[in-house]
C-alpha cells in the first residue's frame, strides 16, 4: 500500500487497454511516410530548380535571393528583419563549410519533431492527458477508485506518473519512427554532422558570436529534451483540464482550442506583448536553438522555460488541489 | 478502539450550495445484521451513502467504521468497508478478471487466491475472462459485489442492490446478502422498495428529507402500527355507529381512506383501526345491535403502511 508502483500499474494497463497510446502510434506510422515523401519531392523539386545537386551553390543562391528581396520597397521592415537573420545564418554556415540543409534520416528526425511540436505533438499528448482522469469521471468509475482504502493525492499522483511515461514514450516513438522511416529513403547516416548552436537574437539582429557546431546528435538530444519539456508542461496543463472537467470531449476540446489558439497569435503577439506569458507562447523552445526569431520579442530560452514551469506547477497545485478535496456527486 | 459497533453514524449534516441536503443522520450497526435504508427517492439515501465511503465529506457530525474515524484516518476507515455506490461501473474494456486484479492492487493482502474465492462466492466462473462490456447488468452487479468483497470487508454497502434486476434476480441477490450476514459480515442496503427491505433486513432506519425519521428492528417498527380490520355489514351506517362507540377503535372516514386500501377492495367494507383481539368483543356488539356480518378481514401492517403514515404519504419532492 505504501508503494506506488502496483498503481502506476492499474494506471499503465488501463492506459493500454484502452487503445489510446496504440491509435497515436498508428496516426504516427502512417503520418511520418507522408511526410517523408513530401520531403523527397522538395528535395527534388530543390535539385531540379537549382539544376545543381551541390549545397553551395544553392545555398549561394538562397543568399542572393533574401539580400535581392531586401532591397525590394514593398517587402515590410519586420520580414526584412526576418530574412536579414536568415542570410546571417547562411552565411554563417557556408563560412564553416556546413550544409544547412543536408537531407537524411538524422535531419529528417530533427526536423519533423520541429514541425511537430508546434501542434501537432501537443495534440497527441492533451489526447492521453484530457482523458485520464475524466474518463472515470464520465463512466463512474471513479466512485470505485476513491472508495479504496488509498489517498486521492497517490492515486492522482499515479496518474501523473503513468501519464509523464507515456508522453515520453510518445516523443521516443516519434523520435524513432521518424528516423527509421526516413532513413529508408535518405539513408541512416548524419549522426556526426554539425550542427550551428548558441545563435543569440539582440535587438531583432542575430549575433553569431557565441554560435558554434555540435554534433548532430547532441543537436538532437537538446531538441527531444526539449520537446519533452514542452509536451511535459503539456501534460500538466492536460491533467489538471482533466480534473476539472467531467467530460472527456470538452477536456480534449478545451485543450485543442488552447494550443490551436497559441499557434493563431503567436502570429500575433509581435505587437501584444504581455502575451508572452502565457504557456501556449511558449512552447517553441526548439527554436531558440536553431536562431530563428521568437514569436514575440524579448523572448529567451531561460524566459520560456521560467513561463512553462510556472505554468505546469500552477496546473498541477490547481489538479491535486481541487482533486484531494471535492466531492463526487454525479 | 474496536468496539461492537461495525458502523456508527452521527449527527451526520451536509450543506450543498447553501441547501442542507442531510438534516441530520444517526444510527449505528452491529456486526452480522441486514441493515435497511429506506427512503423515497431523492430523500438522501445515495448523498448518504457517499459521506459513509468517503466520496463526499460531511459538513457536520461524525463516521466511525469499527471505532475508526473515518475524517481522520480514512484508509484505515475505509479497509474495512466494500461498497458500490449505484451502479457497479466497472472498466467495460477490461476483463472481470483484470478488474479484479485492478482492485486488489489498491488493497493490502489480497493475492490471486483470494480473487478465485470472491470469483467462486458470486459464482461467476465461467464468463469473469471475459468483457465487463458483454456482461448483463446481474452479471455486473455480481462482479460488483466480487470486488466490494475483495479487501475482506467487516462492512458491505450496498446501494439498491436490486436495481433493474429481473424477478429472479432480486430473489438470488436477497438469498446471497442473507448468507454473507450469516457469515457475521454487516450488511448496509439502502432501497426505495418497501418489500424488499422488509424481506430482507433485520434493522431498518428510515429517511426523510434529508433526516431519519424512525430506526428499529423491522418487527419492532411494525408492532407499533395497529392493525387495520375491514368489516363488511349490513347496514352499514348502522355498523359505523357501534365500532365508531366502541373505545380504542378508530373507523376511518372513507374520504380519509388510503389509496391502498381504496385499491385492496375495502371501498364497501368500513375500514376500523383497532387491535385484532377486539374482534369477537366488536363482533358480538354488532350482533346485538342486529347488524349482519359478512366479511371480516385484517390487514396486516406492513413497512409500506408504517412509511407512508411516517412520511404522511409523502412520495418524491
Amino acid at each position: 500500500m505504501s508503494s506506488l508502483y502496483p498503481l502506476v500499474k492499474n494506471e499503465t494497463i488501463k492506459m493500454l487497454k484502452k487503445r489510446r497510446f496504440l491509435v497515436i502510434v498508428l496516426i504516427l506510422a502512417v503520418l511520418i511516410p507522408v511526410f517523408v515523401y513530401g520531403q523527397l519531392k522538395v528535395a527534388q523539386n530543390y535539385a531540379k530548380q537549382f539544376g545543381t545537386e551541390d549545397w553551395r551553390v544553392a545555398t549561394e543562391q538562397q543568399v542572393k535571393d533574401y539580400t535581392n528581396r531586401l532591397s525590394s520597397p514593398r517587402v515590410s521592415e519586420e520580414w526584412k528583419r526576418v530574412m536579414k537573420v536568415e542570410i546571417n545564418r547562411l552565411q554563417y554556415a557556408l563560412d564553416k563549410n556546413i550544409n544547412p540543409r543536408s537531407p537524411n534520416g538524422v535531419t529528417f528526425a530533427r526536423d519533423f519533431m520541429k514541425n511537430a511540436l508546434i501542434l501537432f505533438i501537443p495534440l497527441m499528448v492533451s489526447v492521453i492527458g484530457a482523458d485520464i482522469v475524466s474518463s472515470e469521471q464520465s463512466t463512474g468509475t471513479i466512485k470505485l477508485l476513491l472508495t479504496r482504502p488509498v489517498s486521492r493525492w497517490r492515486i492522482l499522483l499515479s496518474k501523473l506518473i503513468t501519464l509523464i511515461l507515456f508522453v515520453s514514450l510518445i516523443i521516443l516513438v516519434v523520435g524513432l519512427l521518424s528516423y527509421l522511416i526516413s532513413g529508408a529513403v535518405f539513408g541512416y547516416q548524419g549522426w556526426g554532422e554539425p550542427v550551428l548552436v548558441g545563435f543569440q537574437i539582440i535587438g531583432g539582429e542575430l549575433s553569431t558570436t557565441t554560435a558554434h557546431a555540435v554534433d548532430q546528435w547532441q543537436f538532437m538530444l537538446m531538441e527531444y529534451g526539449l520537446s519533452w519539456f514542452s509536451c511535459m508542461v503539456v501534460a500538466c496543463m492536460s491533467l489538471m483540464v482533466s480534473v476539472l472537467v467531467r467530460s472527456t470531449a470538452a477536456g480534449m476540446g478545451i485543450m485543442m482550442a488552447t494550443l490551436i489558439a497559441g499557434t493563431i497569435l503567436a502570429n500575433m503577439a509581435s505587437s501584444w506583448h504581455s502575451a508572452k506569458y502565457l504557456f501556449m507562447i511558449n512552447l517553441q523552445t526548439i527554436d531558440f536553438l536553431t536562431g530563428s526569431l521568437p514569436a514575440v520579442p524579448g523572448l529567451t530560452l531561460p524566459f520560456s522555460l521560467t513561463v512553462l514551469t510556472v505554468w505546469a506547477l500552477g496546473a498541477l497545485a490547481v489538479a491535486f488541489t481541487v482533486f484531494t478535496k471535492r466531492d463526487i456527486l454525479n | 478502539m474496536k468496539t461492537d459497533i461495525v458502523l456508527s453514524v452521527r449527527g451526520l449534516k451536509k450543506k450543498i450550495r447553501s441547501k442542507w441536503i442531510i438534516k441530520g443522520v444517526s444510527f449505528d450497526l452491529r456486526p452480522g445484521e441486514v441493515f435497511g435504508f429506506l427512503g423515497p427517492n431523492g430523500a438522501g439515501k445515495t448523498t448518504t451513502i457517499r459521506m459513509l465511503v468517503g466520496l463526499i465529506s460531511p459538513t457536520e457530525g461524525t463516521i466511525e467504521i469499527g471505532g475508526v474515524s473515518l475524517k481522520s484516518h480514512p484508509n484505515e476507515a475505509l479497509n474495512q468497508i466494500g461498497c458500490i455506490v449505484e451502479n457497479p461501473e466497472l472498466y467495460s474494456y477490461l476483463s472481470g478478471w483484470e478488474n479484479l486484479e485492478h482492485f486488489a492492487r489498491m488493497l493490502p493482502g489480497v493475492d490471486e487466491n483470494r480473487i478465485n474465492e470472491v470469483v467462486a462466492i458470486v459464482g461467476m466462473e465461467q464468463r469473469i475472462h471475459d468483457k465487463v462490456r458483454t456482461y448483463s447488468l446481474g452479471m455486473r452487479q455480481r462482479l460488483g459485489i466480487a470486488q466490494a468483497l475483495l479487501g475482506r470487508p467487516r462492512l458491505l454497502i450496498l446501494d439498491e442492490p436490486t436495481n433493474g434486476l429481473d424477478p429472479q434476480g432480486i430473489k438470488e441477490m436477497r438469498e446471497f446478502i442473507r448468507q454473507l450476514a450469516s457469515q457475521g459480515l454487516s450488511v448496509f442496503v439502502s432501497s426505495h422498495l418497501l418489500s424488499e427491505i422488509q424481506l430482507m433486513c433485520d434493522r431498518v432506519a428510515i429517511i426523510s428529507h434529508g433526516s431519519v425519521i424512525a430506526v428499529g428492528e423491522v418487527q419492532e417498527l411494525l408492532q407499533q402500527d395497529e392493525s387495520t380490520v375491514i368489516w363488511n355489514v349490513f347496514p352499514r351506517e348502522k355498523g359505523e355507529q357501534v365500532l365508531a362507540s366502541m373505545e380504542q377503535v378508530l373507523v376511518t372516514r372513507e374520504e380519509a381512506l388510503r389509496p391502498e386500501l381504496a385499491a385492496a377492495g375495502a371501498e364497501a367494507g368500513i375500514v376500523a383501526t383497532m387491535s385484532p383481539e377486539r374482534i369477537p368483543e366488536a363482533n358480538r356488539a354488532l350482533q346485538q345491535a342486529g347488524v349482519d356480518i359478512y366479511g371480516v378481514a385484517i390487514k396486516n401492517p406492513t413497512l409500506e403502511d408504517l412509511f407512508l403514515r411516517l412520511t404522511e404519504g409523502e412520495r418524491i419532492e
